[in-house]
């Protein structure tokens, strides 16, 4: 039985991994051919690292991640103190359209900032691109943020942070130096979410993004419908190194900060 | 100052971009473009009743067979020893970090007419099979994207089984299957619900899969509603109403879930 299992499982390793692992190998396929391995040759590479569009679509995605990310993290943190403290019906009525870019399909999300967007575009001087990538991707990173540091403040003892002005501290100190620590892990969660969520994201940058600034997503797209480009197997073994590289350290930290707990925990 | 104020940049925020947005959505599914009201969009939808019936029907065998597949996976995955599930859950999760888009032309690679599959099939003398552009093809995309979709949440609750169950059951006189069934089954059911929901929202608004995977004759919903805003169909009073129809569909089918799913009925 318990050999059956482990079966099941690598088979669906498989199943997984195949797929990128093919891309890998073609990547270094010296022909156009997605089907014959004719010799090796790290020339898509090199093409990867001159395709102007490649490199700038990717400095955009990470303008545009970090600037959102940043912004929503404020946001939904002040947002989350904020919430934390309104009575029961007006707290749950802003919790329910707050997980509506949640629930709702992504496609939906897109569609309705694009009408949005084109009815202030005919107004007023907004143009498609940089603008309004950043506030689509702030709209669906805060939610995230939200729901992170909501928890955190539904597990703080409400009374440390009177307790700290009653020992002296100013209600900006107090929050730095109380509120602050204990609601941290959810505000670090929270923002590396919405940071990935929008270097992954395509569907609503593709409603949002006009055809000037490209995201990668976007231009990945835009290979994939010339049917055969092999810089897109180059690519993903790169953003697939980059992924095993960032996961294993993220492992490693998580595994080091547990053992530091469980330590600090003993010796209490 | 009252806390509750902090909230209030996020509350103007989440009514300008995702309040007013969903109101256009609703105003433009019924409205002309001089802006008289009309209920012409929305009866237009039912002559594309066969897109959604089809968009229906293969997220619906996609999210099934992903249920088949990872419940053993979630629940081998489960009883590993603790230090082994960390590890294991990432391997599994790590294909997810890649773009979807990536993922979805790496099965272009494999199942195109030219690719690896029928490659293979020429070399053992096999003709050659049309895999790409079918709605296999498009199923096999789903279930490749959202398997983990699925496998995350069934391993979250079955994680928290208790071993001595089983022997209880055992114990009382259950076998295996009945054990399955009437222990194992009805304690993942939130699981089983979270997953069915993860799978099938993003699988039946999905365009990019069948665009790739399904050539120009497996249109789904996700499809029609960007082309009538980015494609050749410019329509968005129609896509609007076409965006409107998705998301009742999608409220109906989680209201559906909902009723299995016992902690959910408590908090309703």
């Amino acid at each position: 039985m318990k050999k059956l299992g482990k079966i099941y499982l690598i088979l669906v390793l498989l199943f997984l991994y195949v797929p990128i692992f093919v891309l890998i190998v073609f990547s270094f396929n010296e022909t156009k051919s997605r089907s014959v391995f004719s010799g090796f040759t790290l020339d898509w590479y090199k093409r990867l690292f001159h395709n102007r569009i490649i490199i700038s679509s990717l400095v955009n995605t990470i303008i545009i991640a970090v600037v959102a990310s940043i912004v929503s993290t404020v946001l939904g943190t002040l947002a989350a103190i904020g919430i934390h403290h309104m009575r029961k019906v007006p707290k749950a009525v802003v919790m329910n359209i707050t997980n509506m870019p949640i629930i709702n399909p992504e496609i939906v999300t897109g569609v309705s900032l694009m009408l949005l967007f084109v009815f202030f575009a005919a107004r007023m001087n907004l143009e498609f691109g940089f603008v309004t990538l950043i506030i689509a991707h702030i709209t669906f990173d805060v939610p995230y943020v939200i729901l992170n540091v909501m928890p955190k403040f539904n597990q703080m003892n409400p009374h440390i942070f009177e307790a700290a002005q009653d020992l002296g501290c100013s209600p900006v100190s107090a929050f730095r130096k109380v509120v602050l620590p204990e609601i941290m892990p959810g505000v670090i969660s929270g923002f590396l979410m919405s940071f990935t969520y929008s270097l992954d994201d395509f569907v609503v940058s593709y409603f949002t993004s006009g055809s000037t600034s490209q995201t990668l997503p976007i231009t990945i797209y835009s290979m994939t419908r010339r049917k055969v480009s092999p810089e897109i197997n180059a690519l993903s073994t790169l953003i697939f190194i980059a992924v095993v590289i960032i996961l294993i350290v993220k492992n490693i930290i998580e595994t080091k900060s547990a053992k530091k707990n469980s330590s600090y925990r003993e010796g209490v | 100052m009252k806390l509750k104020y902090f909230s209030a940049p996020y509350l103007v925020w989440m009514v300008v971009f995702i309040v007013v947005p969903l109101l256009m959505i609703v105003y433009f599914a019924f409205t002309t473009d001089d802006g008289n009201f009309t209920i012409k969009y929305i009866s237009d939808v039912g002559q594309y009743a066969n897109i959604f019936v089809r968009s229906i029907w293969l997220s619906l065998i996609a999210t099934a067979v992903c249920l088949v597949v990872a419940y053993p996976v979630a629940f081998i995955l489960s009883r590993m020893d603790k230090h082994k599930q960390g590890t294991m859950l990432m391997i599994v999760m790590l294909p997810m970090w890649m773009n979807f888009l990536l993922r979805t032309y790496a099965w272009m690679t494999i199942l195109g007419n030219n690719g690896i599959i029928n490659h293979l099939f020429n070399l053992i003398g096999l003709d050659s099979v049309k895999l790409i552009n079918t709605s296999g093809a498009v199923v096999l995309g789903m279930v490749y994207n959202y398997l983990p979709f699925m496998i995350l949440p069934l391993y979250s609750v079955m994680e928290k089984i208790d071993k001595s169950l089983f022997e209880a059951s055992a114990d009382l006189g259950c076998n295996s299957a009945s054990t399955l069934f009437r222990v194992i089954i009805p304690l993942s059911m939130p699981g089983i619900t979270s997953g069915i929901t993860m799978v099938f929202v993003p699988a039946i608004s999905t365009f990019i899969i069948s665009r790739m995977l399904g050539g120009g004759s497996n249109l789904l919903i996700g499809d029609l509603i960007e082309m009538q805003f980015l494609g050749n169909a410019y329509n968005p009073h129609l896509g609007a109403a076409i965006s409107l129809v998705l998301m009742v569909i999608i409220l109906v089918i989680m209201t559906v879930m909902n009723q299995f799913d016992p902690d959910e009925q408590v908090l309703m």
